[in-house]
């Protein structure tokens, strides 16, 4: 199917910030203000520069792929290798809203790849009885925003499926998707971040990628993993981000916090999106604070890496800073700062630092002054 | 013309002495009302559907050709304005299904009450919205009709609940309308939209059974315009017969491009309701030209061929404009003038809702709550507090 057209979405219109060597400049501009607005209506959309990984040498040799390539890539992997995965959304069949299911049905078949009508409950009840029958199932959600209907099946019919049958059956073999979090010009139903609605469920495992080396690794964990997860794609980052994924499959270890830069004073923590604001933070707080961070990726959410992260904020670091994109509260990391707090014996501090959600004005901000204002104040 | 013709000859009477009778004035050369043959309906639980023969007269077409030229040429301004960056996010445009709006309109009444889903502009202009208020909507302004902090899929007014993002999510809170008219005693009714996608969900079926257990005085109308964004009905319903989904209420199926069909069938619907039989399910069929949204070019999955036959065969203005021409109830130079007004009504309300200033930054947070202290919100940083004031 051809389907050059993109059906819904218009491709992340994010306005990646120029070469770090002028940070100096992107430090003076002021923090975009409602009020200051010109006439000329100067968008602030979500400012950020996607930061790629270095090239993995461990898993064979590498292509340019974006976000919603690797994916791709990863479907292809997975219904190449299993006879019994199918994966199923709304207008998956296309290619998707977003591009991740491209040539997959012309591929493998119209009985592999399909469409479901409009209906999530549905869609996640049907796929919980596919992966309980045995097969692999990947079920899309258009948009995390509407992963609500399906709230119930996901969370009082998967989750407890392994532990009310005494282990007698599981759907460990369903993998729903989803992309999420802010992008700009999503207002109330296209940037929502649920993340913090499942984070209470046992049996459940939710995983969030930073860009698409993770993506592909994590997403083929998930797959593989024999519990029911959920996989959050930035959605943002479907076309941002770019970077040189292997071929090959590969698979990256759930619940396993990446340290991705040590530090000595103070402790960064998030994922998705949030990860790349934050290694620009880290930079600037280096340069000018002398502020040493340490920024640590949690990829996998539910259920996290409460070690690597207790064992970094144990050690000489005093401050521990959470920024995600569940701006206001009860967001994740509220509850990992509760959890981070009633671990420790000594009294750590931490600060949440959120980030506006997205309001219909299409102001997301992760302003990196912000963020560099609040670790200042910390000390 | 008319009125050049009558003086002419009444200038030549004049002149040959003879008595004149005052020519008429040009409006009574037209006839007043026509009775108009409209396509039977299919029926579903239903001994007889409404009527086949209708009466339109003079007026009711103006008004009716009217709002359905600004509905046009609103829905068109707005994907102007769209390609100029000025209204941004997401925007649903409803033309080609103006009949829809305009027919149901026509037959309840201001104080009935009204709820459809995102493609919503049409109905908030004919519940009542001004054409003003809805563009300054769109592109997020203070004087929108929901202050600017609603957007294309938010608005509301006066007995009409919007407005609403989620598919679906909107007919059990129909429903839910309807209750309350009937608990209230005040013979209104509610009128609660949906599509053709739409009408897969779950909770549609959970009201279908509520409704009909509780004789709500409730019409359902799914406004089946073929496409659900990309997927046609044959690849999304198991029965694209949308009228007989409800299986225990009774059903209406009505060319929704024909405003007489749909004025006559929601007419024949709120008869039913106002008796106290319950609710009643109608499919609307008809089109619309855009694509789903204006992020949908709405050729990837049909053809130009489609759009262009049913815009030269069964558009709803040209259909009512050739009716009205044809049993002389309107001249052509009357219809010019309305379209030149409405044309002017729409650039001034476009030039409004560019030039209206934005809603402040203190009024970003409120009405999150109702009834409390104002409270404060965190902005992008713990430091940053704003005011919610209920």
């Amino acid at each position: 199917m051809a389907a050059a057209a993109r059906l819904f979405i218009r491709g992340a219109n994010s306005k990646l910030s120029i070469a770090p060597s002028s940070l100096g400049v992107t430090l003076l501009k002021l923090s975009p203000n409602c009020s200051s607005r010109t006439k000329t209506q100067r968008r602030h959309a979500t400012h950020f520069t996607f930061q790629p990984d270095p090239v993995p040498s461990q898993y064979g040799p590498t292509q340019k792929m974006n976000l919603f390539q690797s994916i791709t890539s990863a479907l292809d992997n997975t219904l190449a290798s299993d006879p019994t995965a199918v994966i199923f959304g709304e207008d998956v069949a296309f290619g998707g809203v977003f591009r991740c299911t491209v040539g997959l049905r012309d591929k493998y078949g119209k009985d592999r790849v399909f469409n479901t009508p409009l209906c999530e409950q549905g869609i996640v009840g049907f796929g919980i009885g596919v992966a309980v029958a045995g097969a692999t199932a990947i079920a899309e959600i258009q948009f995390a925003d509407y992963i609500f209907p399906a709230f119930d099946q996901i969370v009082n019919e998967a989750a407890k499926y392994r532990y009310r049958s005494g282990n007698l059956f599981d759907c460990g073999n369903l993998t729903i998707r989803a992309p999420w979090g802010c992008v700009g010009h999503g207002a109330l139903y296209h940037s929502q971040s649920p993340e913090a609605f499942f984070a209470h469920c046992p049996g459940l495992k939710i995983v969030i990628p930073r860009g698409p080396i993770q993506a592909k690794g994590l997403l083929l964990s998930c797959i593989a993993d024999k519990n029911p997860c959920i996989f959050f794609e930035p959605k943002i980052l479907y076309r941002a981000a770019v970077e040189q994924v292997p071929e090959e499959p590969y698979t990256i270890p759930l619940s396993q916090a990446e340290i991705l830069q040590e530090g000595s004073d103070v402790t960064l923590v998030s994922w998705g999106t949030q990860i790349h604001v934050l290694k620009e933070v880290a930079s600037m707080a280096q340069e000018k604070l002398g502020v040493s961070c340490e920024v640590i990726d949690l990829q996998t959410i539910l259920p996290w890496d409460i070690e690597t992260v207790c064992k970094v904020v144990g050690f000489p670091l005093e401050r521990t800073v959470q920024l995600s994109s569940f701006g206001l509260r009860c967001g994740q990391t509220e509850i990992i700062e509760v959890s981070l707090q009633a671990d420790n014996k000594t009294e750590r501090k931490t600060q949440n630092v959120g980030s506006h959600k997205d309001r219909k004005t299409s102001k997301s901000r992760w302003s990196k002054q912000d963020a560099c204002l609040s670790v200042t104040r910390h000390r | 013309m008319l009125a050049i013709i009558s003086n002419v000859l009444r200038a030549s009477a004049q002149r040959n002495g003879a008595a004149v009778i005052t020519s008429a004035r040009t409006y009574a050369d037209f006839t007043t009302q026509a009775t108009f043959e409209i396509k039977k309906c299919d029926v579903f639980k239903l001994d007889e559907g409404p009527a086949t023969q209708v009466v339109l007269t003079r007026d009711e077409g103006l008004q009716y050709y009217r709002t359905m030229q600004t509905m046009r040429r609103m829905e068109l301004k707005a994907d102007q304005l769209y390609k100029q960056k000025i209204i941004r996010g997401f925007c649903h445009l409803y033309d080609g299904q103006e009949a829809c709006a305009v027919g149901i309109e026509a037959s309840i009444n201001l104080s009935d009450h009204l709820i459809t889903a995102y493609r919503a502009h049409g109905y908030t202009y004919t519940r009542g919205g001004t054409v003003k208020e809805i563009m300054a909507e769109l592109t997020g302004r203070r004087g929108g009709i929901a202050k600017g902090k609603g957007g294309s899929m938010h608005m509301y007014c006066k007995h009409f609940y919007g407005g609403n993002g989620i598919v679906g999510a909107q007919v059990p809170l129909g429903a839910g309308v309807a209750l309350a008219c009937k608990y209230q005693g005040n013979n209104e009714l509610c009128v609660c939209l949906y599509g053709d996608g739409a009408a897969n969900q779950g909770q549609i079926f959970e009201t279908y059974n509520m409704a009909a257990l509780w004789k709500l005085p409730v019409i359902f109308i799914c406004e089946n315009n073929r496409y659900g964004m990309g997927t046609s009905v044959e690849r999304a319903a198991a029965s694209t017969d949308y009228f007989k989904r409800g299986e225990f209420i009774p059903g209406l199926r009505v060319d929704g491009m024909d405003v007489l069909c749909v004025r006559e069938a929601t007419r024949f619907a709120a008869d039913h309701c106002r008796s106290g039989k319950g609710p009643i399910l109608m499919e609307l069929q008809t089109y619309r030209y855009h694509g789903h949204s204006m992020s949908d070019p709405g050729v990837s999955y049909r053809t130009r061929e489609e759009i262009q036959e049913v815009r030269s065969k069964s558009d709803p203005i040209s259909m009512l404009k050739d009716r009205m021409l044809s049993n002389n109830m309107a001249s052509v130079e009357e219809l010019k003038e309305i379209d030149v007004e409405v044309r002017k009504e729409i650039e001034d309300a476009a030039q409004f809702a560019t030039t209206d200033p934005e809603p402040p930054l203190e009024e970003l947070c409120n009405h999150i709550f109702c009834d409390m202290p104002s409270l404060e919100v965190r902005g992008t940083n713990p430091w940053a507090k704003l005011k919610s004031v209920s």
